[in-house]
């Protein structure tokens, strides 16, 4: 079986690209959702999976990265594809000022601060807060992103976009997790006492790995705004961070392949079965429920990194 | 100063509901160091089952509005105590050795599933009680006119949480209880059945939860299946407001969240009513973590 995994992989990725030639529009829209709440999922998997820390507010910066962009592009006609960094540093630092008062709060704590945290951008939105949210009809008239001069339009302009995006996120996610950043994050993770005795400053990593998470999950708000045209408080309820933080779980906290193969079943699985539309949330409770008995790591979970003994001794000559 | 009294006295009677629900988070983290997210859907159970047995069994029109309503209350909470039951023996059960990451999201799967069974069966739109059931009177106390509604409540709640705090405080099996939650291995030692503790407490507190259900379901009227989590987040705010885990504390916060909720609404801006909660909450993980009355606790949160 994992002899073959690299092959399945390469597969996979290899077909990907070409999957907007066989699939009509549909398909390719629901192609491109997966990609979206696959690139959020990433970013959650960052704060949930690597650090493990119980986020539950995803949508917040979600809704904070569409709604810059959204607004930086209606108000002073920034295109929206420069937008990105920009909202990606706003979703960022407004993580980071969130998080800087709570993020010492033990596990379920920080669940339901972080809940109460998505609520109130929530509540802000539809209130029309400042004046630039637009209350509860949002924003509209968002225009299309353009990339050399060429307008991204149609679903299969979009999915290059979407997954190309993703793509990226996954390389440097990879890169990341392999970093010493990412080991210091597992370790927070695994044993947050023992990490600050080995000297990792806890707190530090804690806000880092919100900041980064909720950049990222901002730049993927700007996709969604783009894609959309028009962003309303209502795509940013709670249910949305329900759903990434089952999305993570289910695959795997984590494991990058884990999160992508639970973005597909998640999202993608509803719109197969649409006739069972209305029992979509309740199959998700239940699963929830059965994989916390059999398989509480998740479908695809991430093994520890092996070091091989043989080859540090032929590295070092000891 | 009638406008001020007025959100008072709606502030104590959604206060009350408050805590009733908070009482069944705090047992149970009292106990289990768990945060029941499906105690929030429980509550709207009582809500949804006081609608159903008060249209089909008429039992106002039969014995009366007083007898029909008090047989109604322990109807819903007995049935939701089952429930609450259940809810253990399925989803909290096998869990009780696995790290808590695992029961926390079982809990939320359990929220999940028990709000969507309800959609399913009662449809997604408000479900609206009867309005003739009710005598829409109002009382007189030294010239303020308070709806009646109100009035039960309130007292309704304060009695229950009066005879929960004696029943925990004065029986010996209020003492397994309280033993459990300060230690479980001793309690097993002391030969307590904490599974049987456990059980207990998940019949309490759903069967207040649902009595809140109904209560709601009486004063506002109308239903929604999504009701539960609105609820349950600021009980569970109440809660942690008295500090969680302490029993006269989850009273006393969820009589102070109403009031605070109720007066803020009205004197700051009803459009950001339910944004009040969530900062209290905020605030006070970050002011105060083991809350108003809460004792200070060994391991840090």
């Amino acid at each position: 079986m994992n002899r073959f995994k690299p092959f399945v992989v390469a597969l996979l990725a290899g077909l990907l690209p070409f999957a907007p030639l066989f699939l009509n529009t549909y398909q390719v829209d629901v192609l491109n959702s997966i990609g979206l709440y696959a690139l959020l999922a990433l970013s959650l998997n960052l704060i949930l999976g690597e650090a493990g820390l119980f986020n539950m507010g995803h949508a917040a910066f979600y809704a904070m990265g569409a709604y810059t962009a959204a607004i930086l592009n209606t108000r002073y006609q920034i295109p929206i594809l420069w937008t990105l960094p920009l909202s990606g540093l706003a979703a960022g630092l407004f993580a980071l000022a969130v998080a800087r008062p709570v993020v010492h709060l033990r596990g379920d704590y920080l669940l339901i601060v972080t809940i109460g945290v998505g609520e109130i951008v929530r509540i802000a939105l539809v209130n029309d807060v400042f004046g630039i949210t637009g209350g509860a009809n949002g924003i509209f008239g968002i225009s299309r992103p353009r990339l050399f001069g060429w307008v991204i339009r149609r679903p299969e302009e979009f999915f290059y976009l979407i997954w190309g995006f993703v793509a990226l996120t996954i390389f440097l996610f990879l890169r990341l997790k392999q970093s010493r950043f990412g080991r210091a994050l597992n370790y927070l993770r695994e044993d947050e006492v023992a990490a600050e005795g080995s000297g990792i400053n806890t707190a530090y990593y804690k806000l880092a790995a919100f900041g980064l998470g909720a950049a990222w999950a901002g730049m993927a708000g700007t996709l969604f705004a783009a894609k959309m045209t028009i962003i309303s408080p209502e795509s940013f309820s709670f249910w949305e961070s329900v759903v990434l933080f089952m999305i993570v779980i289910l695959g795997g906290a984590g494991s990058i392949p884990g999160v992508l193969l639970a973005a597909f079943l998640v999202v993608g699985l509803p719109e197969l079965f649409r006739e069972f539309a209305g029992a979509r949330m309740l199959v998700f409770g239940l699963v929830m429920m059965v994989m916390m008995v059999i398989r509480p790591q998740g479908l695809l979970p991430t093994r520890g990194r092996r070091f091989s003994l043989a080859a540090r001794v032929k590295e070092t000559g000891r | 100063m009638e406008e001020f009294l007025q959100q008072l006295t709606n502030g104590l009677a959604v206060g009350g509901i408050y805590a009733l629900i908070a009482l069944g988070y705090t047992m149970v983290y009292g106990v289990l160091k768990l945060i029941n997210f499906a105690h929030g859907d429980l509550f709207t159970y009582g809500a949804y089952l006081g609608l159903t047995l008060l249209t089909s069994l008429a039992l106002t029109d039969r014995v009366g509005f007083a007898l029909g309503v008090l047989v109604l209350v322990l109807m819903v909470m007995g049935l939701v105590a089952i429930l609450g039951a259940i809810l253990e023996r399925a989803a909290y059960r096998p869990l009780r050795e696995s790290p808590r990451l695992s029961a926390v999201v079982s809990a939320l799967g359990a929220s999940i599933f028990l709000q969507n069974t309800l959609m399913l069966i009662y449809g997604a739109r408000f479900q609206v009680y009867p309005d003739d059931i009710l005598p829409a009177a109002t009382l007189d106390i030294f010239g303020l006119y308070v709806p009646l509604m109100r009035v039960l409540i309130v007292l309704a709640s304060v009695a229950m949480m009066i005879a929960l705090y004696l029943f925990i405080q004065k029986t010996r099996i209020g003492t397994a209880i309280r033993a459990a939650a300060i230690d479980q291995g001793a309690a097993r030692l002391m030969g307590i059945d904490v599974n049987r503790v456990i059980l207990l407490v998940f019949l309490l507190g759903p069967a207040l939860g649902g009595a809140a259900g109904l209560m709601v379901g009486l004063y506002y009227g109308q239903v929604n299946f999504t009701m539960g989590w609105v609820y349950g987040m600021k009980a569970f705010t109440a809660a942690i407001l008295g500090g969680i885990g302490n029993i006269p504390g989850a009273m006393v916060g969820g009589l102070l969240l109403g009031v605070i909720e109720a007066l803020g609404a009205a004197y700051v801006s009803i459009a950001w009513k339910d944004a009040i909660a969530f900062c209290v909450l905020i605030l006070i993980l970050i002011v105060r973590p083991t809350g108003l009355l809460g004792e200070r606790v060994a391991d840090k949160i």
